[in-house]
C-alpha cells in the first residue's frame, strides 16, 4: 500500500499538489514513484514557462522507464526544485516533501478544488 | 533432413505425441486454408556445400572490380586490413551472439563497445560516444535528428559539399513531418560558403551539416563553422573522415557538438557498399537526446567492475513512439573491427596511415597537374581525396582507364564534364600512382 | 575480468606495420594540424590479440548453447557463409564500381531479391535497409508516398497492436505519423472491432507482426487486411517472426502490402553482437515503384543497378545495403531450398510447441489457445508473488549454462519469458532447457535465494544497472 495524504490533491496522471502560500507545489505520489522505481534523472520545466493544465512539463527517468509528467493547474512555473539535480531519487526516498518536482502560480485558484482528493485517487489506483 | 536440422522424423514424432497432436499439420490449425501455401516454393533447387563454393567463385570470377588499382573513395576507401582483424571476427563468441541484452554473459562485447566508444570519443575529441550507428550518411541524419530535438528547431543547414548521398539519406529521414533542409552553396575554393550559410541561418537553425574534409577532400574551417552556428543558438554536426582525423585537429575540440562519421576505412572491407559503420560522439550536455545503444562502466554485486548497456529509456523498446530513433540492431561486429584496427593501428600507426594518405595524395595531384590540361578545381587544401578538371570527358576517361587496370577517381557531374574525384590511400605505391598518372596522361593525349 | 586496452599500453608498441614511404613529403600546414596525440592504445598485435580473445570468452554465444531468444530467431549461423563473404573477389570491390565490373555481386542480389519475393509472395524488393528497423522504416515510407500520390497524404496515422515491437511505434514518429494503438482480444489477437473502430479516413497504414508477438498467428488476417484496405489504408507486416511460416503462408496472400525480413534472423546471418543485419522489404507491384535507390535489374547486357531518381522514397544508406551479409543469405536459401526452408519452419514449429507443452506444467503460459508458432510467450507473474521476478529466473537460467529467453516483452503479458527455440535445436538440448525451467521452478519454492542471488557462474555477478545510469561512465578518461 502507497502513501496517500489527505492534505493534497492529485491528478489521474498521478501528481499530487499542494498549496504553499500563493503557490502550488507539484509532485510525483508515492504510488508512481514506486512503480517506476529508482529514478535517476529529472528534467524539469524552465521557471518563468507557461503551464497548462494537462500538458507535460518534464520528465522523469528511471532505469527501465521514462515518464513525462503534467501540469495539474494553469498558470506559470515559478519554482523547480533545484535539489534533484544531484539527488533526483529524492523523488522516491520523500516523494511528497523533498521530491517535489516544481512550483506553479495558478491562474484560477478553483482548478485546485476540481483536483482529486486523496479518497479519489486511492480509488483510481485501485488501492 | 536438411544439414542444419538435428531433430529428424524419430525426434519428430516423439514430440508430435508430447504436445498431443498427430500429425505436424496439425500445428498449423490457427492458420486458416485460405492463406497457406498449397504449392511448394518455386526456388532453385539445393546444392551442396560443394557445389556453393564452385558457385561462389563463378560469382567472384565475375567481379572484374577487384583486379583494378583503386583511386576511388567518395564514402568507400580502400584501406589495408590487417589479418588480425578477422581472426577476432570470425570466433563465434562474437559473431553468433545477440546484443547483449544479459549482460553478465556478454561482457566480451560490453567491454569492446566501451573500449570502442573511448577510441571514437578521443578521436573526435567529444565527451562520449555511442555504440554504433548503421553507416555515416544514416549517422550524420540522425545527428541532424537529435540537433532538431535538442534545439527544438526546425530547419536544419547542410553544406552542398556534403557527399550528395549523404544529403540524399538526410533527405529521406528528414523530410518527414514539419522539417527541412537547406542547402548552403560551397564557394570557389571548394569550402562552405559561410557568409551564405549566415543569410540563410536567418531564424534560427537546429544545426548545419559540414563534412571535414567535405566530399571534395577539402578541410573545412570547422571553428569559424561553430562560432557562426552557435551564434544562431543551433548545433555544428561534423560528419568527418576518421582516418584524416590522424592528422587533422579533431572536430570535437573545435566546436563541434555532434561528431559523426563512416568507419569503414578502419578495417572494413569495401564489400560492394556493406556492412559499414557510423559512429557518433557528443557532448556530455547532449547525451540523453544522442539515438543508438550506449555501454556503461558499472559494478557487480561484489563490486568488480563490469559493462552494461546503459541509458536505454532513449531507446524503442522502452520509449517507443518518442523514442530518440527507431534502430534496434546496430552494426556492431563492424564497430568491433573499428576497435581492433584502432588498436593494432595505436597511436603511431594511425598517424602514419593518415600521413601516407596525406603525402601519397598531394603526390597524385602534382603528377596530375604536371599532364597537359589538367588544372585543379579548388584552392583549398585537402586530404586524401581531391578534385581536378580533365581536358576531356571524365566519365569517359573513367571508363578507358577500367581497361587498363585501373578504377579511376568518380566524375563529378557537377562541376562539369572533365571533373574526376581522385583518392589515394596508404595502399598505392609510387608505382601505381606513376602507373595511373601515365595512362591517364596517355588517354588525355590520345583523345586530344 | 580483463583490464581495458588501454592498461596494455605502453609508448612505441605498434600492431602494424606500414611501408616505408615512397613519395616526396607535403608538409600538413600546421593551422590544421591535431595539436594533442589522440589517446589510441599502443600495444603489440599479440597482446591485442590476448586482449580480445580473453573479451571472447566472456561471450554467451550460439555455439556455445541454447540461445532461446523470442523474436530473435537465434539459429546456427552456417560456417560455411563466412567463408563465402569473404571470398576477396566479392567482399574487395568498391560500391561505386562499374556495373559491368561487378556482374558476380549483382548476380547474388538480384537472386537474392527475386527468391524473397517468391517467399512471401511479393513482387518487388529492396535490399538496402541495414536491419528490421530501417525496414520498417522503408515500409512506413512506401505507404505514406503512396498515399501522397493518390491525393491522401493528409492520412497521418498509423495503426498497430499494443503488443507491436518498440521499433514499431518509433518508426512510425521517425515517418512523420501517430501511432494508434488497437487492443488484443482475450487470446492475445488483434481485437477486429477495435480496429474496425479506429481504421478510417485517417489511416495510413497497419503495421501488424504475424504470427505476433505472443507467438500466435493472427487467425483473422484476412478480415483484418480487409478492414485496413476498406478504410483506405495497406498492410505491413513486420517480419521478424517469418521463421514461422517459410514455405507454409505468404504475407503477400494473407492481404499485407509490404514487409521486410530479418535476414539475420530467419535467413541465419550471424548476428554478430547486435549487427550488421539486413532487414531487405518486399512489397506489391504498386509499391515497387518508391523503393529505395539500389535494386537490380536483369537486362539483355547484365545486371544493373537503379539509381533511385524518380518516385523513390530516396536513400537509406550510402550504398546498397550491407551486401556481406546478403551474401550468406543467398547461400542459405541455396542450401536448404523450397524444402529445406519448408522444413526449417516445421521443426521451429514443433520445437516450439514441444517446449510450450512441457514448460507450461510449470510456468503459466497465458494466451493458450491451441498451437503456438516458432515461439510462445510465457509469464512469471505467479512467481513474481512468491519474491522471484521474471528477471531472476532469466539471470538464473545463465547460471544453468542457457541464454534468457526475452524478458518484459510484450508489454500485454505480466513478467513476460518469450522463448523461441529455432530449429537448429536438437531434443537433446531443448530438454536440457526445460529440465533446467523445471529446476528453477522447484529452487522458487524450495531456494528461492538461489534463484534471486544469480547468476554466480559467470564472469561477472549480477550487474548494477542503476549505478551505471547514476554514476554514468561510458569512455575511459584520458590520461594525458
Amino acid at each position: 500500500m502507497s502513501s496517500i495524504p489527505e492534505n493534497v490533491r492529485y491528478t489521474e496522471t498521478h501528481e499530487w499538489v499542494r498549496k504553499d502560500g500563493d503557490r502550488y507545489l507539484v509532485g510525483l505520489t508515492d504510488h508512481a514513484q514506486h512503480e517506476m522505481g529508482e529514478i535517476v534523472m529529472a528534467e524539469l520545466p524552465e521557471v518563468g514557462a507557461e503551464a497548462t493544465k494537462g500538458d507535460a512539463m518534464g520528465g522523469l527517468e528511471a532505469v527501465k522507464t521514462a515518464e513525462d509528467f503534467f501540469s495539474p493547474l494553469d498558470g506559470e512555473v515559478v519554482a523547480v526544485n533545484e535539489e534533484l539535480e544531484a539527488n533526483p531519487s529524492l523523488i522516491n526516498e520523500e516523494p511528497f516533501e523533498g521530491g517535489w518536482l516544481f512550483a506553479v502560480k495558478a491562474s484560477d485558484d478553483s482548478q485546485y478544488d476540481g483536483l482529486l482528493t486523496a479518497e479519489e485517487y486511492k480509488i483510481h489506483i485501485g488501492e | 533432413m536438411s544439414t542444419y536440422i538435428p531433430n529428424g522424423k524419430a525426434q519428430r514424432k516423439q514430440m508430435l505425441d508430447v504436445i498431443g497432436v498427430e500429425r505436424f499439420e496439425d500445428l498449423l490449425s490457427p492458420i486458416p486454408e485460405s492463406v497457406r501455401l498449397k504449392d511448394e516454393l518455386d526456388l532453385p533447387a539445393p546444392v551442396s556445400e560443394l557445389e556453393l563454393v564452385k558457385e561462389f567463385k563463378e560469382f567472384a570470377a565475375a567481379n572484374s572490380s577487384a583486379d583494378l588499382i583503386c583511386f576511388r573513395g567518395a564514402g568507400a576507401y580502400d584501406h589495408f586490413i590487417p589479418s588480425a582483424i578477422d581472426n577476432i571476427l570470425t570466433r563465434s563468441e562474437f559473431f553468433t551472439a545477440y546484443t547483449p541484452y544479459q549482460a553478465e554473459v556478454s561482457q566480451g562485447t560490453l567491454q569492446a563497445i566501451f573500449e570502442y566508444q573511448t577510441m571514437i570519443a578521443r578521436l573526435t575529441g567529444c565527451d562520449a560516444a555511442n555504440a554504433c550507428m548503421y553507416d555515416g550518411a544514416s549517422a550524420t541524419a540522425e545527428a541532424a535528428l537529435m540537433a532538431i530535438r535538442a534545439t527544438k528547431k526546425k530547419r536544419v543547414l547542410v553544406s552542398g559539399a556534403l557527399n550528395p548521398r549523404t544529403i540524399d539519406v538526410m533527405h529521406t529521414y528528414i523530410d518527414n513531418g514539419d522539417f527541412e533542409i537547406n542547402e548552403v552553396p560551397f564557394g570557389a575554393d571548394g569550402l562552405m560558403d559561410i557568409e551564405a550559410a549566415r543569410q540563410l541561418a536567418e531564424g534560427g537553425v537546429a544545426a548545419l551539416v559540414l563534412q571535414y574534409p567535405n566530399f571534395f577532400g577539402s578541410i573545412e574551417d570547422i571553428q569559424a563553422a561553430a562560432d557562426f552556428v552557435h551564434e544562431f543558438k543551433g548545433l555544428l554536426v561534423v560528419t568527418a573522415d576518421p582516418i584524416a582525423l590522424g592528422v587533422i585537429e579533431a572536430p570535437g575540440k573545435l566546436g563541434a557538438d555532434i561528431v559523426v562519421g563512416e568507419g569503414q576505412p578502419m578495417g572494413i572491407a569495401m564489400s560492394y557498399g556493406g556492412p559499414y559503420v557510423g559512429f557518433m560522439a557528443t557532448s556530455t550536455k547532449l547525451l540523453r537526446k544522442m539515438p543508438g545503444r550506449i555501454v556503461g562502466r558499472t559494478e557487480d554485486r561484489a563490486g568488480n567492475t563490469g559493462y552494461v548497456l546503459t541509458l536505454q529509456t532513449r531507446e524503442q523498446h522502452i520509449r517507443r513512439a518518442k523514442a530518440t530513433s527507431n534502430i534496434c540492431s546496430n552494426q556492431a561486429l563492424m564497430a568491433l573491427a573499428n576497435v581492433i584496427y584502432l588498436t593494432l593501428a595505436g597511436e603511431d600507426g594511425f598517424a602514419g596511415v593518415a600521413a601516407q594518405c596525406w603525402h601519397k595524395s598531394h603526390y597524385l595531384f602534382d603528377k596530375l597537374l604536371g599532364i597537359d590540361g589538367v588544372t585543379k578545381v579548388f584552392d583549398a587544401p585537402f586530404c586524401r581525396e581531391f578534385v581536378v578538371n580533365l581536358p576531356v570527358s571524365a566519365e569517359d576517361a573513367a571508363e578507358a582507364l577500367e581497361e587498363k587496370g585501373y578504377l579511376a577517381g568518380l566524375p563529378i557531374h557537377g562541376l562539369g564534364e572533365g571533373a574526376m574525384m581522385l583518392t589515394v590511400t596508404e595502399k598505392r605505391t609510387r608505382e601505381e600512382i606513376d602507373g595511373f598518372a601515365d595512362a591517364l596522361g596517355e588517354y588525355i593525349k590520345g583523345v586530344k | 575480468m580483463e583490464k581495458t586496452i588501454f592498461q596494455y599500453s605502453s609508448p612505441g608498441r605498434t600492431g602494424i606495420t606500414l611501408p616505408v614511404l615512397d613519395v616526396p613529403e607535403t608538409a600538413i600546414p600546421e593551422e590544421f594540424g591535431r595539436k594533442q596525440p589522440i589517446g589510441l592504445p599502443q600495444v603489440t598485435e599479440g597482446q591485442a590479440m590476448r586482449h580480445f580473445v580473453r573479451l571472447s570468452t566472456m561471450n554467451f554465444n550460439i555455439e556455445k548453447g541454447l540461445y532461446p531468444l523470442g523474436s530473435c530467431t537465434m539459429k546456427y549461423n552456417p560456417r560455411l557463409h563466412e567463408y563465402l563473404a569473404r571470398i576477396e573477389r566479392l567482399a574487395a570491390v568498391h560500391p561505386l564500381s562499374s556495373a559491368p565490373s561487378v556482374q558476380g555481386t549483382l548476380q547474388i542480389m538480384h537472386e537474392l531479391g527475386e527468391s524473397l519475393c517468391e517467399i512471401t509472395g511479393f513482387d518487388a524488393v529492396t535490399l538496402q535497409p541495414a536491419a528490421g528497423a530501417q525496414g520498417e522504416f522503408t515500409g512506413v515510407m512506401l505507404i505514406k508516398k503512396w498515399q501522397i500520390e493518390r491525393g491522401q497524404g493528409h492520412r497521418d496515422e498509423v495503426l498497430m497492436p499494443d503488443s507491436s515491437h518498440g521499433t514499431n511505434p518509433a518508426t512510425t514518429t521517425l515517418a512523420g505519423l501517430k501511432v494508434v494503438s488497437v487492443k488484443s482480444d482475450e487470446h492475445g489477437r488483434v481485437d477486429v472491432e477495435d480496429l474496425r473502430s479506429k481504421a478510417g479516413e485517417n489511416t495510413c497504414a497497419f503495421m501488424l507482426t504475424n504470427p505476433n508477438t505472443l507467438g500466435i498467428f493472427e487467425s483473422n488476417i484476412k478480415e483484418i487486411t480487409e478492414i485496413v484496405h476498406n478504410a483506405g489504408g495497406l498492410n505491413y507486416m513486420d517480419g521478424a517472426n517469418m521463421n514461422a511460416l517459410l514455405g507454409i503462408a505468404r504475407p503477400g496472400d494473407m492481404g499485407f502490402d509490404a514487409c521486410h525480413l530479418n535476414l539475420h534472423k530467419t535467413f541465419s546471418t550471424p548476428h554478430g553482437g547486435g549487427g550488421p543485419g539486413s532487414g531487405a522489404v518486399c512489397c506489391t507491384e504498386t509499391l515497387g515503384s518508391f523503393l529505395p535507390a539500389s535494386t537490380v535489374k536483369k537486362t539483355q547486357d547484365g545486371y544493373v543497378l537503379n539509381n533511385g531518381r524518380g518516385r523513390s522514397i530516396g536513400r537509406l544508406m550510402a550504398f546498397h545495403g550491407n551486401v556481406g551479409v546478403l551474401y550468406k543469405a543467398y547461400a542459405y536459401i541455396r542450401t536448404l531450398g523450397a524444402r529445406g526452408l519448408r522444413e526449417v519452419s516445421e521443426v521451429a514449429l514443433i520445437n516450439a510447441n514441444y517446449m510450450k507443452a512441457r514448460i507450461k506444467e510449470y510456468y503459466e503460459v497465458p494466451n493458450d489457445d491451441g498451437p503456438c508458432m516458432h515461439e510462445f510467450v510465457a509469464s512469471g507473474a505467479e512467481m513474481a508473488k512468491k519474491g522471484v521476478k521474471t528477471l531472476d529466473i532469466a539471470k538464473r537460467l545463465l547460471d544453468y549454462g542457457f541464454h534468457a529467453p526475452t524478458i518484459y516483452f510484450p508489454l500485454i503479458v505480466k513478467e513476460a519469458l518469450m522463448i523461441e527455440p529455432t530449429e537448429t535445436e536438437s531434443l537433446e538440448s531443448i530438454d536440457s532447457f526445460i529440465d533446467a525451467m523445471i529446476a528453477i521452478a522447484g529452487e522458487i519454492d524450495e531456494k528461492p535465494h538461489l534463484v534471486t542471488d544469480a547468476p554466480v557462474n559467470t564472469p561477472v555477478l549480477r550487474l548494477d544497472e542503476v549505478k551505471a545510469v547514476k554514476d554514468l561512465c561510458l569512455v575511459e578518461p584520458v590520461e594525458f
